[in-house]
């Protein structure tokens, strides 16, 4: 065990910092990593020519980053990657995380359709879709959850049929994140709804400028539209989008879903950073509780360094996660402990921080509010991290299932054919 | 000993519920989100006419007199729909301090404008967000004021404003008509349904509530009030959520079950329930010190209100949680719960503030 950088790891460090403080300014304020989960309430996904610019701002970012060598460090050199470890993976991370850098639109594609592709496309689909899906010329979603099928995703009904070497697929997704900018979706269809459900299922890559493919934004508790709705009518795709074999669509999805989780509970670009309290502390000179600052209150205290080995803990368990992979593991149920302690630890930290703020805790606007309104917004926002990519409550089952081998729920749709189901009267639309 | 509310404040609840369920639906909290309106104008009205505003008012300013209890009967309803009014600033904090500092000719003048809802009236409870008196920097000189007040919830319909400000170096509480000599800007309230405001005096009339030097004293007892009677808000908003919560468990499926049949689902809203209760105890505590036993108020109003936190910030929560993707749209009701939720807390302050007030009287 060694928490310093090997030599090379050193080396390849010095060589990041170079390139970046040449190519990017670096970040004045921090908001630490919570600043992730902040948005100016209605900024994002309002379709108007500043969200595009975002969008024409990140792929001009990640171009830069691409070309020369630092978009896809783990990814084969084939592919436009640098065919390096995941330590430096997370150095990079680490490093860039000091910039100012426009949002990470790529992650669906970067972090969970390329490594989908990589493990089960075909060499044409490789060649295809991987280049310009790292250099950020295309953009990706995920068209896999649906107004009756979220956690269990295996319960989705959009359905595909085959046309000669066509699929003509209906129905409808949604919670679709960056739809609306996107050039590919990674699509779950079912293909065989008298199977049982996992059985069923055909996993494609769909372009989203296909004709019949219908695209309405759904606005969040933010007050953001990131996410859509996305409707399929007589759409056609052609068979060689197909990824995997017919019916084979459940085992090609879960290599999305373990990337998904590992990106968004434990991957690189998210460690190293700040719990962005120590900002939080640096502020609460100025904040009173109880007629004092709150910098003074014994409670303030002891609570902030609560949240702060948390955090650190979550920190360092990532770190473990990442050199067990570096050893050749693969991303498994560690990053579900990730994912939950983060939503939780985000949400608790956020509502705190408010709470600090006395009247103003409410406030969202930013030349009164702390941190120019951060934590409010990580608050608003934060729901979404204990939701997407798996509940909560998903987590904790996959950590008391697959880690602590407890016995699995009773499950009443195993083995039974999917269109015998039962549903309940309500499915998840806006 | 009785703990439960009488037959006639059980007759009111129910009215309340029904002018409310017709009025105020979640979908009328909705337009009032969507718009610049401060308040829903019509539902105050229709509380005004129903002599909602004057229950705790003597009859001889205009009230009915009914009592606390029933003003408490009234904010568990108004919590429970979320409903967008300025009720508890106009009514717990405003009319409630009017009655305990004013002088006959101010109560006769002030009272029966609110209790018939023709006026809105207000207390401004911080400055830059800092609520202890050491940070008063507001003055009034010759009867008139100087300074700024921020933020004020409901400072931008409200007509009538009560504060604290410096005079003589004494720190008396001041009525103000918000008219003229006043300068509102609209605040950005994470809860669009309750809007705050700050407020800038240059030269605005004012004149004295209370005895010179008496801000602190009036104030605490007003945070007391309000605390017990936003207690039973925050415990309407909770149910409300509870309720929502308990729905879609047993309407929504998957895995071809109920989401109500996994215990992490049924668990949590059996937490949830269990928080309510003791939030619901407590607020009875509350409101019956606040009508019978004024001695124990201090504490009764501490428990209440970091019972009612905490309930409600579990619930409205957890029932986003429980709803999954939909929670997190602008669309769905659960998201005004939690926003809610954070309004009545932030306003008189959370534990870090009660639990110093509880320890600081229960003692
Ligand atoms: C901001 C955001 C972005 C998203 N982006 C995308 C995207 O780009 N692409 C995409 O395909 N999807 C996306 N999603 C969808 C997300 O993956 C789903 O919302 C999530 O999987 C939950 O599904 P659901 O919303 O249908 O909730 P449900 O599955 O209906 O869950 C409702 C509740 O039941 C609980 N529950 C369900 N099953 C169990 C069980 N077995 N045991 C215990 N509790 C259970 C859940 O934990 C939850 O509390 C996004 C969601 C959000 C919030």
């Amino acid at each position: 065990m060694d928490f310093n950088d090997t030599p090379q790891e050193a080396e390849f460090r010095a060589e990041a910092q170079r390139w970046l403080s040449d190519n990017a300014k670096p970040r004045t304020e921090s908001g630490g990593m919570m600043a992730m989960f902040a948005e100016a309430e209605g900024e994002g996904g309002n379709r108007g020519e500043a969200e595009w610019e975002m969008v024409r701002q990140a792929q001009a970012w990640q171009k830069r980053k691409y070309d020369a060598g630092w978009a896809g460090i783990t990814w084969p050199k084939r592919y436009g990657g640098r065919g390096a470890s995941i330590m430096q993976q997370v150095i990079w991370g680490q490093e860039e995380a000091k910039y100012e850098t426009p949002p990470n639109i790529f992650m669906i594609g970067i972090g969970m359709a390329g490594p989908t592709i990589q493990v089960h496309g075909s060499n044409e689909q490789k060649d295809r879709y991987l280049k310009p899906m790292l250099s950020g010329e295309e953009i990706w979603c995920q068209l896999f959850s649906e107004p009756g099928a979220g956690s269990d995703l295996a319960g989705l009904r959009t359905r595909a049929v085959k046309e000669g070497d066509e699929w003509v697929v209906n129905g409808q997704k949604v919670w679709t994140s960056g739809a609306h900018y996107s050039k590919w979706g990674i699509l779950v269809t079912r293909s065989d709804p008298s199977a049982p459900k996992h059985k069923g299922l055909t996993y494609f890559i769909v372009d989203m400028e296909s004709p019949g493919v219908e695209i309405r934004p759904i606005r969040q508790m933010t007050g953001g539209a990131n996410f859509n709705e996305v409707f399929f009518k007589d759409v056609r795709i052609p068979d060689s989008n197909r990824l995997g074999a017919v019916g084979q669509g459940w085992s090609v999805a879960i290599t999305t879903l373990m990337n998904e989780r590992m990106s968004i509970g434990g991957g690189g670009g998210m460690l190293g950073g700040d719990s962005g309290l120590s900002d939080v502390i640096k502020g609460l000179g100025k904040v009173y509780v109880n007629g004092r600052p709150a910098i003074e209150n014994a409670a303030v205290r002891h609570q902030l360094a609560r949240f702060m080995t948390r955090f650190k803990g979550l920190e360092l368990t990532g770190y473990r996660t990442l050199s067990a992979l570096s050893m050749g593991g693969m991303p498994g149920a560690e990053s579900s402990i990730m994912k939950l302690e983060m939503g939780l630890l985000a949400q608790q930290m956020a509502a705190f921080v408010m709470e600090l703020q006395g009247p103003n805790g409410v406030l969202m606007d930013s030349d009164v509010a702390l941190m120019e309104a951060m934590w409010q917004q990580v608050y608003l926002g934060v729901p979404a991290i204990r939701i997407a990519g798996g509940t909560d409550e998903v987590q904790r089952n996959i950590i008391g299932e697959r880690v602590l081998g407890l016995p699995a729920d009773v499950r009443l749709d195993k083995g039974v054919p999917f269109n015998e189901v039962p549903t309940g009267p309500r499915t998840a639309t806006v | 000993m009785n703990f439960a509310f009488d037959q006639d404040q059980l007759m009111m609840r129910d009215a309340a519920r029904k002018l409310l369920d017709d009025l105020s639906p979640m979908s009328a909290v909705h337009k009032i989100m969507d718009s610049e309106e401060s308040y829903d104008a019509k539902l105050w009205q229709a509380m005004a006419e129903n002599g909602w505003l004057g229950t705790a008012i003597p009859e001889s300013y205009g009230g009915s007199d009914l009592g606390y209890l029933e003003l408490a009967v009234l904010a568990e309803e108004i919590g429970r729909h979320c409903a967008s009014v300025p009720f508890s600033s106009s009514i717990y904090l405003a009319a409630e301090l009017i009655k305990a500092a004013g002088t006959e000719e101010q109560k006769h003048k002030y009272l029966p404008k609110l209790a018939a809802g023709e006026q809105i009236a207000t207390v401004a409870l911080a400055e830059q967000g800092r609520t202890d008196l050491d940070g008063v920097t507001a003055k009034v000189e010759d009867g008139r004021l100087h300074g700024e007040k921020s933020p004020v919830v409901d400072g931008l319909c409200a007509d009538l404003l009560i504060l604290p400000a410096r005079e003589h170096g004494e720190l008396s509480l001041y009525l103000v008509d918000l008219g003229q000599g006043v300068e509102r800007s609209a605040l950005h309230s994470m809860d669009r349904t309750r809007k705050q405001a700050r407020l800038r005096f240059d030269g605005a009339a004012a004149e004295r509530l209370g005895g010179s030097g008496e801000a602190g004293r009036h104030l605490d007892a007003a945070y007391d009030r309000g605390a017990a009677l936003l207690a039973f808000e925050q415990v309407g908003l909770a149910q409300a959520a509870l309720d929502m919560g308990v729905a879609y468990a047993k309407e929504r499926y998957a895995f071809g079950r109920p989401i109500g049949s996994f215990q992490a689902i049924k668990h949590r809203l059996a937490d949830m329930f269990v928080k309510l209760e003791s939030a619901r105890s407590n607020a009875y505590y509350a409101a019956w010190a606040l009508a019978k036993s004024p001695d124990e108020l201090p504490a009764a109003a501490a428990y209440a209100r970091l019972a009612a936190n905490e309930a409600a910030a579990f619930a409205t929560e957890e029932n986003v949680q429980i709803h999954g993707g939909i929670g997190f749209t602008w669309e769905a009701d659960p998201h005004m719960l939690v926003k809610r939720a954070k309004h009545l807390e932030s306003w008189l302050g959370g534990g870090l503030v009660w639990g110093e007030r509880l320890l600081g009287n229960a003692a």
